[in-house]
């Protein structure tokens, strides 16, 4: 039986986490559907084709779908449900927005955030903060998973050829409106796939000092990120939080600076293959996450490094 | 206007859990324990609304084991006017809390729900969005700013690349994100005065709601543990690190 994916997108491009899932899917079956929701959103289903392992892109393209509301989606989804083993999408805050909703109209469990596909119906998923991984089997006929994407590879793509297939139902709703967004835009890559992060925290002082940090990551190729007591003092947006309430990240470097490690950051973090740390609190938790450390004041050390790259 | 606060009791956020030593689970005995601190965010964000004079009424919720009616009563010491236990176990699953909740809201009618986005023990970040569907009820989650205009809440989001608001018809269900307030402290007389508002004691059958689970904890470990490295002298030390050791940069 074939598993479903939902695609994360903004009706012209692929979100990148979209190839994690795929990755995590694969695990459960072979034969794996995408669903792209939106409006104009053609695109993206050609964007899909080429994955391995996908059978099928199923399109619903209708302007009922264009802000993909949560509570439209779900009656969507649901139309197409009885068909899947599994439903998967990104533990994304849109993923995270609308998977409840359909597994609760399924009457089934919800499994969020997995980091392993252990067999079709067992799972490891982080608790309390990623101190502790439970693995949990699920006994329901179908399983609605949300999928922490920086614990499994993007899947490669290849010659093969989905098929599309076009949705035609269109529903309705008038429980919710979309009123607006305002989305950062930025040249750097996805906090969440970029292979390198530097983050700053409190030890910046300003937010005129973040500025210290896009220097060096224009010349690494790296996301920004920030912690939670950065954001909560005003240096940046909240859409930079690296933590067990922001965005969880695992590159091949990250590097904090100026941040102590809290409990609640390093649940975000730690995953990452090289952690730097630049502090200059030697006692400071984030040292022990760390495999090099730099015990130095950051407006010094920053500036030399900059200097150096 | 009358608001349903659902809230839950979890370890305090300040303490470092042990796993049990049969991987069972988290060892909690003798562990302090505390109201989920965006189940907090939610009970100010309610009360605030009674006193501004949009809500008339709050209704603090707990699921759970019979020592939940301590956080019941710390959110009506916050300013909650009542309060509904519903007696379940501790490791009830969130489709069911769900269900429960929806029965609730059958019988108490409430124009909006505010639940925390996710518990700190569980992380799973279900239970808002299920009652929405089980409800048939729009849902404005990971909230940092709630209006309440021509009946209808207005409710900005915190999304993957920045904000999003959504304008929802009533009565919603709403889930709390850190920045949509800073939680007040209970002050000693409202303590005492907590005690004597009204905590009505239910169990699931009062709701006509059977609890089922689907899920099955086969075992709780610790994850690998990061060693500490090593502590470099100077900024050329680490570059010199990360280029030829770790090979991480060009």
């Amino acid at each position: 039986m074939s598993v479903l994916v939902i695609a994360e997108h903004d009706n012209h491009t692929l979100g990148a986490q979209t190839a994690n899932v795929i990755s995590a899917a694969a695990q459960i079956d072979s034969d794996i559907h995408v669903l792209v929701a939106g409006q104009n959103c053609r695109a993206v289903a050609e964007q899909i084709m080429a994955y391995e392992g996908v059978t099928r892109v199923l399109v619903a393209d209708n302007h009922a779908y264009c802000n993909q509301l949560p509570e439209v989606i779900s009656l969507l989804v649901m139309e197409i449900a009885g068909d899947h083993a599994a439903i998967l999408s990104a533990a994304s805050a849109s993923g995270k927005n609308l998977m409840p909703r359909i597994a609760a109209l399924l009457d089934v469990a919800q499994i969020s955030d997995i980091i392993s596909v252990e067999s079709a119906d067992t799972f490891v998923r982080p608790i309390y903060a990623g101190n502790a991984l439970a693995t949990v089997q699920s006994s329901d006929s179908v399983k609605i998973i949300t999928v922490r994407t920086s614990a499994f590879e993007s899947v490669a793509q290849n010659d093969s050829q989905a098929e599309i297939v076009d949705l035609d139902s269109i529903i309705s709703q008038d429980l919710s409106e979309f009123v607006g967004e305002s989305l950062s835009t930025t040249e750097r890559p996805e906090l969440n796939s970029a292979s390198v992060v530097i983050s700053g925290g409190r030890g910046l002082g300003s937010a005129e000092n973040f500025q210290i940090l896009e220097n060096i990551a224009d010349k690494l190729g790296a996301a920004i990120g920030a912690s939670r007591a950065a954001v909560d003092a005003g240096y940046v947006g909240n859409e930079l939080q690296v933590g067990q309430t922001g965005k969880i990240v695992a590159p091949n470097l990250y590097i904090a600076v100026g941040i102590s490690g809290a409990i609640q950051h390093l649940a975000g973090m730690k995953d990452s293959k090289v952690i730097v740390a630049i502090n200059n609190d030697p006692e400071a938790p984030i040292f022990q996450v760390a495999d090099y450390g730099l015990v130095a004041d950051l407006f010094e050390a920053l500036p030399e490094l900059e200097t150096l790259l | 206007m009358k608001i349903l606060v659902p809230v839950k009791r979890v370890v305090d956020a300040n303490v470092k859990v042990r796993v049990a030593a049969d991987q069972s689970g988290i060892d909690l005995s003798n562990v302090k324990m505390a109201m989920n601190p965006f189940c907090e965010i939610a009970v100010e964000e309610a009360v605030r609304l009674k006193e501004k004079g949009v809500a008339d009424e709050v209704i603090a919720v707990t699921v759970g084991s019979e020592k939940c009616q301590e956080q019941l009563r710390t959110a009506m010491a916050l300013g909650a006017d009542r309060s509904i236990w519903v007696e379940a176990d501790d490791d009830i699953e969130p489709l069911a809390i769900a269900k429960l909740l929806k029965a609730l809201v059958e019988k108490e009618s409430p124009d909006l729900v505010i639940l925390g986005k996710q518990s700190i023990d569980g992380d799973n970040n279900q239970v808002g969005q299920m009652l929405g569907a089980l409800c048939n009820m729009p849902q404005g989650t990971f909230a940092f700013n709630l209006k309440i205009e021509n009946g209808r809440a207005i409710v900005s989001r915190e999304v993957d690349g920045g904000e999003q608001v959504v304008s929802l018809s009533l009565p919603a269900i709403v889930t709390t994100d850190l920045r949509l307030n800073e939680p007040r402290y209970a002050k000693l007389p409202d303590i005492m005065k907590a005690k004597k508002k009204p905590l009505e004691s239910l169990i699931p059958a009062d709701l006509g709601v059977s609890v089922t689970k689907s899920l099955k904890v086969l075992n709780v470990r610790e994850p690998e543990g990061r060693k500490a490295g090593v502590i470099v002298n100077s900024a050329e030390e680490l570059l010199d690190k990360l280029r030829n050791e770790a090979k991480v940069i060009q």
